[in-house]
């Protein structure tokens, strides 16, 4: 694969199939911690570290143990159990190993042990390999940073709108949950524009 | 048959190696923590109001337990918490003195009026920028509610154009202390004791004309008192709730009628 081609793949899943804007996953982080800037930073930084790790751990064992064996049916439920675990581990280590770290991401990672964002890219980039060979072990890796980075752009570019909200007037009904989630759909649309810009830029 | 075997099996071991890798790991990387903090931490009401002055309860119990911090801050835990955090640190308990807000004006729609009609946004803080809040009195509530919609327990309302605490439900965090942009509430000890329902810094006759419930800063209840808890401070007279007793002879001597019993 390509150098190229990965970079498409990594753009990709940024802008054309942005887990939270176009396919809808991580809607709650995306409402509950966007409401600052610097709590959707480490919120994303800390989707991102596990998607890409968790992507790293269930795809050998995918490919080499529920496959062979036809267990692949049992894939919600290992990757739940794995990725659970692994945040687990992931935890203990950075709190021995570096506090700083673990106090910047630590209130967040035990929240998105078994995030949909995250077990939906584990079970996506498994989805886009079985349809095309050559999107191997590397391209889902990049395929996982690049998801975990669009929810950051998501994320960010959120919880920008919302500090606007705060000082808009809005009527009473409409108040809170709702009007964050109108505001939601909208920015979604706009993510509907960069609909085959990918292609187009790697020309 | 043999499909379902492989599959339990399976799952039974990844979930024996997560377990044993993870338990591995606790004990392996274990981070001592203070047990007196967490102890703490669990005699504390966990509201996490910041009433203390700390970032929530946790960081009031890491600061109590570093003897940083002093016993008795947190209003909400009140006697109880400071039973339970003594011993843990090793002090004598100290005795806490339930607190309540305080609202000091009297200012209601009969005793004063606004100079003008205020339009703009319905804040108090908004509208103290605009000539004080457009009310007669430059001192006296606004009566916007600002205090009334920082406040978490519903314990203040407006009353007739001046905000009023609701002793039973206020649990003193001082929320509603910092809102006021006119500086009116104040933490007192929940007690009885005289309260001058004014702060107007004017002279005794421009405050006249401005409230008629408004301190004039006669001496009266100063000459009266005989604990020394009266002062008077820029044309007002100003009570010192730790040293009044509630013997209610300011309130009987006072020409303006500015001096409640706080309850």
């Amino acid at each position: 694969m390509s150098l190229t081609q990965l970079a498409g793949i990594f753009l990709a899943a940024i802008l054309t199939e942005n887990y939270i804007l176009c396919k809808f996953f991580g809607i709650c982080p995306f409402l509950g911690v966007s409401k600052k800037l610097d709590t959707a930073l480490g919120m994303s930084l800390a989707v991102t570290f596990v998607m890409v790790l968790s992507t790293a751990v269930t795809w050998p064992i995918y490919t080499y143990i529920l496959v062979p064996k036809e267990l692949d049916y049992l894939q919600t439920l290992v990757f739940i159990l794995v990725i659970a675990g692994l945040v687990q581990l992931v935890e203990i280590i950075l709190k021995k190993y570096m506090p700083s770290l673990y106090n910047a991401l630590g209130i967040y990672l035990p929240l998105i042990t078994t995030n949909c964002a995250v077990l939906g890219v584990t079970m996506l980039v498994l989805d886009k390999g079985a349809q095309d060979p050559s999107f191997g072990y590397i391209a889902s890796l990049v395929n996982a940073f690049g998801a975990g980075v669009g929810f950051l752009v998501a994320m960010v570019m959120f919880a920008g709108v919302r500090e606007r909200l705060e000082s808009c007037n809005i009527p009473e009904s409409l108040q809170g949950l709702p009007i964050t989630l109108v505001s939601a759909s909208l920015v979604a649309c706009s993510f509907l524009g960069f609909n085959g810009i990918v292609d187009g830029l790697l020309k | 048959m043999s499909g379902i075997i492989t599959a339990v099996l399976l799952v039974v071991v990844i979930s024996l190696i997560v377990g044993v890798v993870l338990a591995a790991a606790s004990v392996l990387m274990e981070v001592p923590t203070d047990e007196k903090t967490e102890k703490i931490e669990e005699s504390l009401p966990g509201a996490n109001c910041g009433a203390c002055g700390y970032s929530g309860c946790a960081g009031y119990a890491a600061a109590l337990s570093n003897g940083e911090a002093q016993l008795g801050l947190c209003s909400l835990g009140g006697q109880e918490a400071i039973d339970a955090i003594a011993p843990i640190i090793g002090t004598q308990a100290v005795k806490s003195v339930p607190k309540t807000a305080v609202v000091h004006c009297g200012g209601n729609d009969s005793n004063t009026a606004k100079m003008a009609e205020y339009q703009g946004v319905r804040s108090c803080a908004c509208a103290n920028q605009l000539f004080a809040g457009l009310g007669k009195c430059l001192y006296g509530c606004i009566g916007y509610g600002d205090c009334v919609h920082v406040c978490e327990y519903g314990a203040i309302s407006i009353n007739d154009g001046v905000a009023q605490v609701n002793v039973e439900k206020c649990r003193a965090c001082g929320k509603c202390v910092n809102v006021c942009p006119k500086k009116l509430i104040a933490i007192e000890p929940k007690r009885s004791h005289a309260v001058v329902k004014c702060i107007n810094c004017d002279k005794g006759a421009q405050t006249k004309k401005s409230c008629a419930v408004g301190c004039i800063g006669c001496m009266k209840c100063d000459n009266e008192c005989s604990l020394g808890a009266i002062r008077i401070e820029k044309f007002h007279a100003v009570i010192d709730a730790e040293k009044c007793t509630g013997c209610e002879k300011c309130v009987s001597v006072c020409p303006q009628h500015v001096i409640e019993m706080s309850r």
